[in-house]
Order: C-alpha cells, then structure tokens, then sequence
C-alpha cells in the first residue's frame, strides 16, 4: 500500500528551479530515502510534502488524499534546521507539543525510546548537538506518527551520535513507521534506507532500492593498491584499470583471478584493498560530480 | 483549548525566566515614577495659570493677569476648563464674555488672584469651586503605567514574534496541527496576563508608597488597561506579522513607541499645544489610554464617560488585529 505519493511535482521560484516535476511513491512501512548534494532540491521537495511550502505545481497524496488535518495529526516532522522555545526545559519543551495533537506516546515512553531521560529538566538551549537531535527527533515522534519526516538529521553532529542516532532510527522503522529522509551521506542512506530515489538539479535521476541501484549500475569490484606497488604496465591486465596521483584501481568480476594474477607477477599486496561500489561511486557516475558538493 | 492553555503557559514560563526582560518591567517604570516625585516635588509658586473661555482676545479686564508671569490656556469646553482649576491645575477659569472668574479657594494661587481683582471686582462675577491638589506625580502615574504598557506590549510581541520566526520557532509550530489564529490567541493572552500583571503591581505598590489620588474604579482603571494593551498587542502582531528582521522590526517598533511617549499627554498636558499636535496626539491610541486612565483616576470618571476613547481603541483593536491575521506568515 502507498502511504504517499508525489505527481509531477515542481516549485520555481523568480530565479531558480529547486524542483522539475518529480514523482514517486512511497510503500508504507519502509525507510524512503532522497539522496543528493546540497541544492539538489531535498528539502525543497520534503517541505512540499508537509506542506511548509507551497508548489508551484503538480500533486502530493498522502493515504490517498490531499494532505489536510489528518495529515497534520499523523505526520511527524524534523526540520533540517530549528529553534526551540529559549527558556523552556525539555520536558516542558514535550508538554507543550503533546498539547498540540489528540494521540500522543507517554512522555516515559517517548523518553525512553529517543534516550533523552538523561536531559529532561535541563533547557532545551543548553543541549549537546547530539542530545538537541534526540530531543527533535522524540518532537517528532510525540504523535506516534504513521509517517516520520528527518531532514538531513545528522547534518553537523559527531561520528558517535550520529551512530546513536541510526540506532534509533533503526528501532523505529522496527515498530512499521513509514520514514521519509533527506541526506547527503551515503553511508546513512545505505545503512538506513529501504528505497531511495537520487536526486541532482530538482531532477531525480534514478530511483530503487540501494541494492538494485548498485546492481543495475556496477558490474564489478574493485581491487586498489597503493601506485607506488604496482609496477605493470595497464596494458597487461585484463581488468580496466583506473590510475590517480596516489592509488591504482582495477574493476574486476573476478576477485580471486585477479588477486591471484597480481600474487603471480609479484606485486607487494601490503596496501591491497577489495571494495564494493558504494552509492557515492554510483552518484558520481550518475552525475559526474562528488555527491558532498 | 489544551493547546492554548500549554502556549499561554509557555510564553508566560518564558518571560518569568528571562530575568532581563522580567527586571526591566518593573525597574523602567518604577524608576521614572521615582525620578518624577522627587524631581517635581516642588512647583514654581510664581506662575500663574489661567484658562479663558473661549479665548483671551477681549481680556483687557484681566491685564493685571495676563502680564509676564501668567500662562494663559484657552479652552472651548469650559467645563473640562472648570476641571482644572478644582484639581488645582488652572489657578482662575475666565469667561470673557461674562466676565466671571471662578477660583479655588484652596489654592494660594487663586487666593493671590482674587486679592489682585479686587479693585475691580464689583465689574466682575466671582465665583468659587474648590477641590483637591492634585501633585504631578498623581498625575503622572497614569501615563507612566501607560507607556510601560505600551513597551510592554509593543516590543513583548513583536520582538518575540519577529525572533520565533528569524530561528524557525514558528516554522516548527507550522508543521503541528496547531492553527494561527490558535497560537496568535495564546500569545495575546500571555502578553495581557504579563502587561496588566505587573502594571498592577506596580500600580498597587505606587498607590501605597505614594499615597496616590484614586477617586475613580479600580475595576474601570483595569478594563481601561486591559482594553488599551489590546490595542498596543495587536499593532505589535501587525508590525510583526511578516518580517523576520529584528533590525527593521526594532525600526518600525521605535517610529511607533517614540511619537507616542512625546505626543500622548504623558509628561506635560496637551491642553495648551497647537491644534495641529493635538489633532495628531489623538491619532495614537496610548493619547486615549491616558486620557481614559487619568479621568478614572484624577476626576473620578466612569467607563461610560470614556467610551470615547475606549471606541477609539477597541477600532485599533480590530483594524490592527484583522490586518495582522490577514498578513501573518509563519515563515520567511
């Protein structure tokens, strides 16, 4: 069943075309991923849908209709950016969004599951970029929402939070909420999105499942050493090779054949690495440029 | 109404806890009903002040007054004239056509102007009201509490509003099912709840420390509060229905607060400035709350004797209101 849909849906504003008539839907229960550098058009196209800004054109359905008051009650939204009340603490912070809907998760509960129990008498100014993002999140979630939007959640935090962050993410989408999520971090798309759609100039440029994405665009691994350890000439591999300033890499389809070639002409394997192509390989495929722009 | 309650609550929460804010409330006006006891404690004995009804054009009777060291005031109602000089305000009211002169056998001004007439008093109608002095500061008091009411309100909407939408405070509150006209309730009632709250106080705490004249309803003196920090409330939502620059906020708030704390009646009266400052000070709705609040307190009057003004501010009310609705964004 699709939870949501997006119909040609476009935003220009006097100089600027943020989004072109994009459309996709969206199954319930899954994480969604948008995925793309900044300026692709993400947010632009996420606060559409929730309707913090108006389209230019085209049409978004949510269960089947316009987005209206139901959708209010069920949506549960975190910003890319955001500001609290200054002098309230968290849990007063909590009352006062669980007042604006008419189902709300115990503040125990909620507290528990965003792990923000430590914190709740402190002001909601006073928190660590990490805690501040569990405190958006658990915002996010005081409706028990059926659909979860997070706009680039982790933009700006530590390794480790972010780490605990895709935990609590990952807990969530356990309970069957449908996930909506910006990013420019391919790892957390990869880690965290069931489906994904890849974004560039308010276009989007291809969309599937991670899995798929790789698969229908990359054929190969890639073995890499180290330049100064690889001492043949291009020409005497079978696989195609790729040389920059530091590194060599060879795309192969065949990782034992050509691990066992290079062991045969005797080149120094201490730098070896095998890796798979990740969503960032495949951006720069798609588009021709990094992915963090 | 939960949702309300919880912003009202928030926003009162918020002010109580930003101690400079909460200090500045109370130590502004306090300290300017301070300043002005003391500093007007003690009148200039010497001067005269007279008011000629209609006008002192045929006044040659009166030369003996109108010399250097009067200051004349002609006024069309000769009752608010009257008014006056029972409040020891005016030292002699005179009817030019009729050549009566009432005075205040309380005041030794008047006493002083009845000895000069004297020579001519048979040509003349000499007539008598007396009343109660009324010092500056009782006077004062009204326009001191206005104007804190008026940046009480002002800036403690317009301010708040024009900062939850710069950091996306009200971006957030958009993405909730809570509604505009919801969230712009709480905040008119929060702001009402702190203005008259602590304007009371400090009202309560002046009328104790200082003995303060208060002939009229105190119930009245909060209606009329109530009903002009409404008017102040709603043009601070329209000032700051839309922008989110604090700068051309603070601008628009200064050119609104500035005129009025000169033009509305609160240090000096506007009974003897031209016509044209007079006709601009009743375009501003602080002018009327004064007016109103100073009646109640000084004269006695009742609400009924203010609709006047009460209409003025209740049409600012619901001009600046709807206007405001109509043009509120939430975000940039």
């Amino acid at each position: 069943m699709n939870i949501l849909e997006v119909r040609e849906l476009t935003k220009h504003y006097k100089q600027v075309h943020a989004v072109n008539g994009i459309s996709f839907r969206v199954t319930a229960g899954i994480c969604f991923g948008l995925l793309g550098p900044n300026g692709a058009g993400k947010t632009t196209t996420i606060e559409m849908i929730e309707g913090i800004t108006r389209p230019t054109s085209g049409e978004i359905l949510y269960k089947g209709d316009k987005p209206g008051s139901r959708f209010r009650q069920e949506a549960g939204i975190q910003f890319q950016e955001t500001a609290l009340m200054d002098y309230l603490t968290v849990q007063e912070t909590l009352e006062l969004f669980a007042s604006f809907y008419e189902h709300t998760l115990p503040l125990p509960q909620l507290s528990k599951l965003c792990d923000i129990e430590p914190f709740l008498h402190q002001r909601s100014t006073h928190l660590s970029g990490g805690q501040r993002q569990r405190l958006l999140l658990a915002l996010a979630l005081i409706n028990d929402p059926d659909i979860l939007f997070l706009d680039e959640p982790t933009t700006g935090i530590d390794p480790q939070s972010r780490r605990r962050f895709w935990e609590l993410i990952e807990n969530i989408k356990q309970q069957g909420k449908t996930i909506i999520l910006t990013t420019h971090y391919m790892d957390e798309a990869q880690r965290l999105c069931d489906e994904l759609v890849i974004m560039d100039n308010g276009r989007i440029i291809d969309q599937g499942s991670p899995q798929a994405l790789l698969a229908k665009h990359f054929h190969y691994i890639a073995v890499t050493l180290d330049k100064a350890a690889f001492t043949l000439p291009p020409e005497a591999c079978q696989e195609t090779v790729y040389i920059n300033e530091t590194s060599v890499t060879l795309h192969t389809q065949n990782v034992e054949k050509t691990i066992a070639f290079l062991i045969e002409q005797q080149i120094d394997l201490s730098s070896l690495k095998v890796s798979n192509p990740n969503l960032e390989d495949l951006f720069i495929k798609l588009t021709g440029h990094q992915l963090r722009q | 109404m939960k949702a309300f309650i919880q912003l009202w609550k928030a926003r009162n929460t918020e002010f109580y806890r930003d101690r400079g804010s909460l200090s500045w409330a109370f130590v502004f006006p306090v300290l300017i009903i301070i300043g002005c006891a003391i500093a007007f404690s003690h009148e200039d004995e010497t001067l005269f002040t007279i008011g000629f009804y209609p006008n002192a054009e045929h006044a040659e009777n009166f030369s003996v007054l109108t010399a250097g060291y009067s200051k004349i005031i002609n006024y069309d109602d000769l009752e608010k004239a009257k008014l006056r000089l029972r409040n020891h305000q005016l030292h002699a009211v005179i009817e030019t056509a009729t050549g009566t002169v009432w005075l205040n056998p309380t005041s030794t001004q008047s006493k002083l102007i009845r000895h000069l007439l004297e020579p001519q008093a048979e040509q003349l109608h000499l007539q008598e009201l007396s009343g109660k002095a009324i010092r500056y500061v009782d006077w004062v008091i009204p326009g001191v509490l206005g104007m804190n009411i008026m940046f009480g309100s002002l800036f403690g909407v317009g301010y708040v509003m024009v900062r939850y939408r710069k950091n996306g405070v009200l971006k957030r509150l958009q993405a909730t099912p809570i509604s505009a006209y919801k969230f712009l309730s709480a905040q008119i009632a929060s702001r009402l709840f702190v203005v008259l709250s602590t304007n009371s106080m400090i009202f309560i705490g002046s009328y104790f420390a200082l003995d303060l004249m208060m002939l009229g309803n105190a119930l009245s003196l909060l209606v009329v509060a109530a009903i002009g920090a409404m008017s102040m409330i709603s043009i601070g939502l329209l000032i700051a229905s839309r922008t989110d620059s604090e700068e051309f906020a603070g601008g628009i708030l200064n050119a609104a607060t500035w005129p009025m704390m000169f033009l509305s009646g609160i240090w000096f009266s506007l009974d003897d400035t031209p016509e044209l400052m007079q006709a601009l000070a009743n375009l501003l709705p602080l002018t009327h709350l004064v007016a109103a609040a100073r009646d109640i307190m000084i004269n006695g009057a009742s609400l009924v004797d203010e609709a006047s003004h009460l209409l003025v501010l209740l049409a600012v009310t619901l001009i600046s209101l709807s206007l405001a609705a109509l043009s509120f964004r939430w975000h940039k």
